[in-house]
């Protein structure tokens, strides 16, 4: 199924509200859903039988530039099975973001949500271990966000070089 | 300072039921082998293991936030230290990556000139047999074989010996960039890598006799860990994880990239063998399927050396790199399975993110689930089968 295939389904299911097709049409196009409706959209692509998206690709976070409030949490998926792909956008605000949690669908958002925590600050709700995973636990900030600020000092250590 | 989210206050940290013979036992932050820095939180009963919990990160060196601050050109040399064991491919991913974005613009890039091309694949499948030499060889002495290992690193050198003649590079080569490669074809480089298929060949039967068939080796691996089809997929792991579960999955044959449709070779996939006890994705499977991978590697080698190459340049001439607005999120099959780079570009010279999906940190993640209830000493045979490097785990 194309991508267009796949909007036209998620708009007749939930509506035309907020759910549209954004990116250059020679690259990627993506869909971007509302930040509330990531796991109603996301049960529906995976228990669809003709949609199945058995993968969880990737996951990402994303920071376009420092003078913006909000951010991007970017949802590549794949049917393994129909051999097809589509990317789920979803933006939350920089001041306190959280999302759901997907990871009773793919047991592999549990670390790539925790490493959204750990370098964006997303909080997931509903996660099962939600920590920080690259960076030590004492760790203050979220280093990549663009308006990061790397701390002088940690542990005793100089951080800047 | 930006307003901090403060953390959750339910973590799961491991913690003993009272009144029991439970311990934790912490393993690591070193692994005496060449996977990496990794440590593992046990929770054991005796010797069962009840609980793994991995800990990442002791390699981090924001390999993401580095390439937001760097030229497309600059970013490739840090490609080489994600995954250092298998450089070629992980320089390959990014290219690719960089590439689709460029070639939507015909008129500044068309594409990679075909020699390129034949370089890369010689480069690639040379560094897939390098890479799945030591997986074989790290994973025969993390189990207490030690002899294959100096066989693997015996015929790595090889390898190293002709990258060295093509780019000068022992490990980190950043010898595939954006557009082309770096180096021509060095006088007498294709006999070289003729006379070591012609040696390496007949060597894989040899390993095969050392440890693959090994009963040992067979006891300690068969019916280990068995990660299914479906649980690969749910983990999101790939490449050869996912063909020891049976599953006949190869980007390069797939979703070709490069010139990888013109070679006739095979996708090989775990087997069921009852009688020694091996099932589908288990720790034998696993293994197996990249000796057999390098029969195919050999076999493209062969098919590619003895092509007519075509003459021309090695690198697409173009003024600057500025791939246009947009992203892409571009695959490709390295040692370790699928290499996804997801690309944002605003049009500059220099990307505004590079994400990284790393084929490792995937079937990392997988390990608790698929140690819980084993032996202690199946944790080591696991970490091995699912073959991981840190470098590109830890990013």
């Amino acid at each position: 199924m194309t991508t267009n295939e796949i909007l036209k389904r998620l708009q007749s299911e939930f509506g035309d509200d907020g759910i549209v097709l954004d990116g250059a049409e020679t690259l990627d196009q993506f869909v971007i859903v509302p930040s509330t409706e990531v796991v109603p959209i996301c049960e529906f692509l995976y228990h669809e039988p003709d949609l199945f998206f058995d993968s969880l690709s990737c996951l990402s976070g994303v920071d376009h530039s420092s003078d913006s409030d909000s951010m991007e949490v970017v949802y590549h998926l794949r049917s393994m099975v129909h051999i097809h792909q589509v990317i789920i956008k979803t933006i939350v605000p920089k001041e306190s973001p959280r999302l759901f949690t997907v990871e009773h669908l793919w047991k592999a958002a549990n670390w790539h949500e925790r490493e959204i925590y750990d370098l964006y600050g997303v909080v997931f709700d509903n996660h099962s271990d939600l920590r920080r995973i690259l960076l030590p636990d004492d760790w203050q900030g979220h280093p990549m966000r663009k308006d990061y600020q790397e701390p002088d000092m940690y542990r005793g250590i100089k951080v800047p070089y | 300072m930006l307003a901090q989210s403060t953390a959750p206050e339910e973590t799961r940290f491991l913690e003993l039921k009272p009144f029991s013979d439970e311990m934790i036992v912490s393993m690591g932050p070193q692994h005496p082998s060449t996977h990496g820095v990794l440590k593992l939180e046990l929770r054991l009963d005796g010797e069962v293991v009840r609980d793994a919990i991995p800990h990442i990160g002791y390699l981090h060196r924001c390999f993401e936030k580095h390439a937001e601050n760097l030229s497309y050109e600059q970013i490739v040399p840090f490609t080489d230290r994600l995954d250092y064991i298998a450089s070629m491919n992980q320089n390959w991913g990014f290219c690719l990556a960089v590439e689709e974005m460029l070639a939507t613009d015909p008129s500044k890039f068309e594409s990679v000139p075909e020699r390129a091309e034949y370089l890369r694949v010689l480069a690639g499948e040379l560094n897939r047999i390098a890479s799945h030499l030591l997986a074989f060889g790290t994973y025969g002495m993390d189990i207490g074989a030690f002899t294959p290992f100096l066989y693997a690193f015996r015929d790595r050198e090889k390898i190293l010996f002709l990258f060295e003649k093509l780019c000068g590079a022992r490990l980190t080569y950043n010898y595939i960039r954006v557009g082309g490669v770096s180096r021509d074809l060095p006088p007498g480089l294709l006999d070289d890598v003729s006379d070591f298929l012609d040696y390496f060949e007949p060597k894989i039967d040899e390993y095969n006799a050392l440890l693959t068939n090994n009963k040992i080796f067979i006891e300690r691996t068969a019916g280990v860990a068995v990660m299914d089809e479906e649980m690969t997929i749910n983990y999101g792991a790939s490449g050869p994880n996912l063909r020891g579960a049976g599953r006949k999955w190869d980007l390069r044959k797939d979703e070709p990239y490069s010139i990888y449709d013109q070679f006739d070779f095979e996708i090989p996939i775990g087997e069921e063998i009852p009688s020694l006890g091996i099932v589908l994705g288990d720790c034998w499977n696993r293994y197996m399927v990249r000796m057999d991978e390098m029969k195919e590697s050999v076999k493209i080698l062969r098919q590619l050396i003895n092509k007519e190459w075509p003459e021309g340049p090695i690198m697409a001439s173009m003024k600057a790199i500025r791939p246009p607005e947009g992203e892409v999120y571009s695959r490709s099959e390295a040692p370790r399975g699928e290499l996804g780079f997801y690309i944002i570009s605003d049009g500059s010279a220099k990307p505004v993110r590079v994400k990284v999906k790393s084929p490792c940190f995937a079937a990392l993640s997988a390990l608790s689930e698929l140690s819980r209830g084993l032996m202690l000493a199946d944790i080591i045979a696991i970490i091995g089968s699912i073959d991981i490097v840190m470098g590109e785990v830890d990013r």
